[in-house]
């Protein structure tokens, strides 16, 4: 055998394989079966989460499947993209054929219908030539433009209907590839994030989801105004954010969003999501003196620096943090300072809120501790951009579309022929098919048969 | 005359329109479901009448929404589809003894919400930020058409298997045409309730969309209405490909509708953004 002739057997092979209604079948339980593991592991956790409610063992068998993250491991999206290769491959080996079946002008033959199952044959009065017009009217009211064909001893109408509905499954396999290829381009190219704004801040800046990175937007959101409206049971009814949109230093969209309502601009979403309150930037600290006892308060703000009495040193307000871990615990929202003594290293303090007087377990020679601080509201925005979303959408249309027309309609033909025979009775036949839902077909050819014998 | 009082006594008329399908099939006599049929209009009567006065009521408290937001709420408009779907097939293919199963789904269904009820989750509630949306009315009715749909076809299989025990032990010859329309007709719902699972998948999907900016996050819900959809795919390919029938497809149909019943009501016990379903 010549090179190029394994060459085609291979890829014929491969063809036939991914041609197969039984690889469908198989791929769509296989994902079925897979899809369930999903809901019974929480997906997305932290790794902590997983540690404590599996233990390490299995908590690395489970990271090797990615069983933490399935639907987007490699192997569940391998699956689909075997569905995909299956769909297309199976469309177009099959697509040709029924392409020229719609194309193809229909062939009227009443010596097959009278084959048919659910062939009705009437005997009526009259002259078949009286009938013609009647029976037509009848055909042409459901089916429409009928052929007639006139005999010797009567006639025949002929008439179908529905012919390109064969394709309606076609429609249906293309929105599933658009679908995948829509979630496809989504995961490439967008992105979905979060970012808190308090109330009065703007910001360029946002938190992605399920990861530490940040993107920067080329414009900036500002929260102007932050409002939750509650029920008279006290459950909350409505979530509100006034936002702006500062692009070049000017405000360019001015929007008031709610939970189901949100603002787009330029490809990018902010949705309605959370609120909460962070401290704001001015704090009140206690410092106490070991050797004295005394306690002195004083008010500071972020990146400032107090002299302390008593020689005790100075001390910088660093910053803020959401939580802050110490021996396994997480202590929470905490602000973080440093405090130096000439002559020796500058020691970190940790100031939680929540732990008022933490610092006395340092041991220094002054402890510090928080008496007051004020906070802001924030809102919390979930923030997404998605340019496949409209390939999904287009997928949806046409799935509904195309299931329509695959399950609930069909290409039906029809034939009524009226024989002369004898002075004053016809025998008429009604008879029709369908390529699905033969028995609705058997159905619309009994009632034919009825509006026939009362014509 | 409130909401409560109508749908219990409904409960209580979908059980006698239940009764009376039953007793057809054990008696082989069409004339109790006969009755039955009407007796199921009147509940299905009711049925509307108690959800429109509970939409009312929900005014008259002042959270005007349409009650379709809890399990109770949801339950008995379950109820209400199902038996919509029974009485059109009987209406168009003029059989009684095809909702000898189907139509006591109903009454099931509606029982159950009367439970609820009795253990106080029939309270009308406020809706909740998230559920305040049109999207709301048009998601909860495709997926409970869709879901009607599939149960109305598990009934159908249900029988159909139950005939095929009894015609195969010998004691029942009455009906040979029968087998070929329970047939025909699980295709029929479960194509119905296919159509119907799509469009509230999608509805669902795009007011995700424009309410937190996803139209698909794999919740359980999510995925498990998403397994269903799997489970009824592979029906029709095996039914329109591969030319299954009967049996086979009859068990197919079964597991598809174990699959509703746990996007339905299993999920409820997993974690996930539809919770406002929970028991």
């Amino acid at each position: 055998m010549s090179e190029t002739g394994k060459t085609e057997t291979v890829f014929d092979r491969i063809w036939s394989f991914f041609s197969s209604v039984r690889l469908s079948v198989v791929v769509l339980v296989l994902l079925a079966l897979t899809s369930i593991i999903g809901t019974l592991i929480p997906q997305n956790q932290t790794a902590m989460y997983y540690y404590q409610n599996y233990g390490e063992f299995i908590l690395k068998i489970f990271s090797v499947f990615q069983l933490f993250d399935m639907y987007h491991s490699w192997w569940f999206r391998f699956l689909v993209l075997i569905l995909a290769m299956n769909i297309t491959v199976c469309s177009l080996e099959r697509l040709p054929n029924v392409l020229s079946i719609v194309r193809k002008k229909p062939v009227f033959d009443a010596e097959r219908f009278r084959r048919y199952k659910g062939a009705q044959d009437l005997t009526v009065k009259g002259n078949a030539i009286d009938r013609r017009e009647a029976y037509v009217s009848v055909v042409s009211k459901k089916f429409g433009s009928p052929t007639v064909v006139d005999s010797e001893k009567g006639f025949t109408v002929f008439s179908e209907r529905g012919r390109y509905t064969r394709l309606g499954v076609y429609v249906v396999h293309a929105s599933i590839l658009f679908l995948i290829l829509g979630s496809l381009i989504g995961s490439l190219f967008g992105y979905e994030g979060f970012v808190n704004i308090p109330e009065g801040e703007a910001k360029a800046q946002i938190n992605l989801r399920n990861s530490d990175k940040t993107i920067g937007l080329d414009f900036q959101v500002r929260c102007d105004d932050f409002e939750v409206t509650r029920y008279d049971n006290g459950a909350p009814k409505e979530y509100r954010s006034n936002l702006t949109i500062i692009e070049n230093g000017k405000e360019v969209l001015k929007k008031r969003i709610i939970v189901n309502d949100p603002l787009h601009y330029k490809g990018i979403n902010f949705f309605q999501s959370s609120f909460g309150s962070i401290p704001g930037k001015n704090l009140t600290l206690s410092f106490t003196s070991k050797a004295s006892g005394m306690v002195y308060e004083k008010k500071i703000k972020p990146d400032e620096t107090v002299e302390l009495e008593e020689n005790l040193g100075t001390f910088v307000l660093q910053g803020f943090l959401p939580s802050y871990p110490f021996m396994g615990q997480d202590l929470g929202e905490s602000y973080i300072g440093s405090l130096s003594v000439e002559g020796k290293e500058p020691e970190q303090v940790v100031l939680p809120l929540h732990f008022a007087m933490f610092d006395k377990m340092r041991k220094g020679a002054v402890s510090v501790g928080i008496v007051n601080y004020d906070s802001s509201e924030y809102t919390g925005l979930q923030v997404t951009r998605d340019p496949g979303v409209y390939l999904v959408y287009l997928g949806f249309t046409l799935m509904i579309v195309g299931c329509y027309i695959a399950f609930f309609m069909a290409h039906q033909s029809l034939c009524v022929e009226v024989v002369q025979s004898t002075d004053n009775t016809c025998r008429v036949m009604v008879s029709g098919t369908a390529n699905k839902n033969r028995m609705g077909m058997v159905m619309i050819i009994k009632k034919i048969a009825s509006q026939i014998e009362t014509a | 005359m409130n909401s409560s009082l109508v749908l219990a006594i409904v409960t209580f008329v979908y059980g006698f329109s239940a009764v009376l399908y039953i007793s057809s099939a054990v008696f082989k006599n069409d004339k109790p479901a006969a009755i039955g049929n009407w007796v199921a209009w009147i509940a299905v009567f009711g049925n509307v009448l108690g959800f429109i006065l509970r939409w009312i009521e929900s005014y008259k408290v002042g959270y005007g929404h349409i009650p379709l937001s809890n399990l109770y709420e949801s339950l008995v408009f379950f109820a209400l589809s199902i038996a919509i779907v029974c009485l059109a097939l009987e209406w168009k293919y003029a059989s009684r003894y095809i909702n000898t199963v189907a139509m006591p789904l109903a009454f099931l269904a509606m029982a159950y919400a009367s439970l609820k009820a009795k253990a106080g989750g029939g309270e009308i509630q406020p809706l909740i930020p998230a559920l305040k949306s049109n999207w709301l009315t048009v998601h909860v009715m495709t997926c409970f058409l869709g879901y009607a749909g599939f149960a109305v076809a598990f009934g159908i299989s249900i029988l159909y298997l139950g005939k095929r025990f009894f015609a195969e032990n010998g004691k029942d010859r009455s009906d040979k045409g029968g087998f070929e329309l329970l047939d025909e007709l699980t295709q029929q719902t479960v194509m119905f309730g296919f159509l119907f699972l799509s469009l509230g998948i999608i509805t669902g999907s795009v007011w995700a969309n424009s309410a937190w900016g996803s139209y698909w996050s794999w919740d359980p819900k999510e995925t498990w209405s998403l397994i269903t959809w799997f489970v009824y795919a592979i029906f029709l390919h095996l039914r329109y490909v591969r030319g299954w029938d009967g049996t086979k497809i009859a068990v197919i149909s079964i597991i598809g509708f174990i699959a509703v019943m746990i996007t339905y009501f299993g999920v409820n016990y997993l974690p996930g953004l539809h919770s406002y379903g929970k028991p």
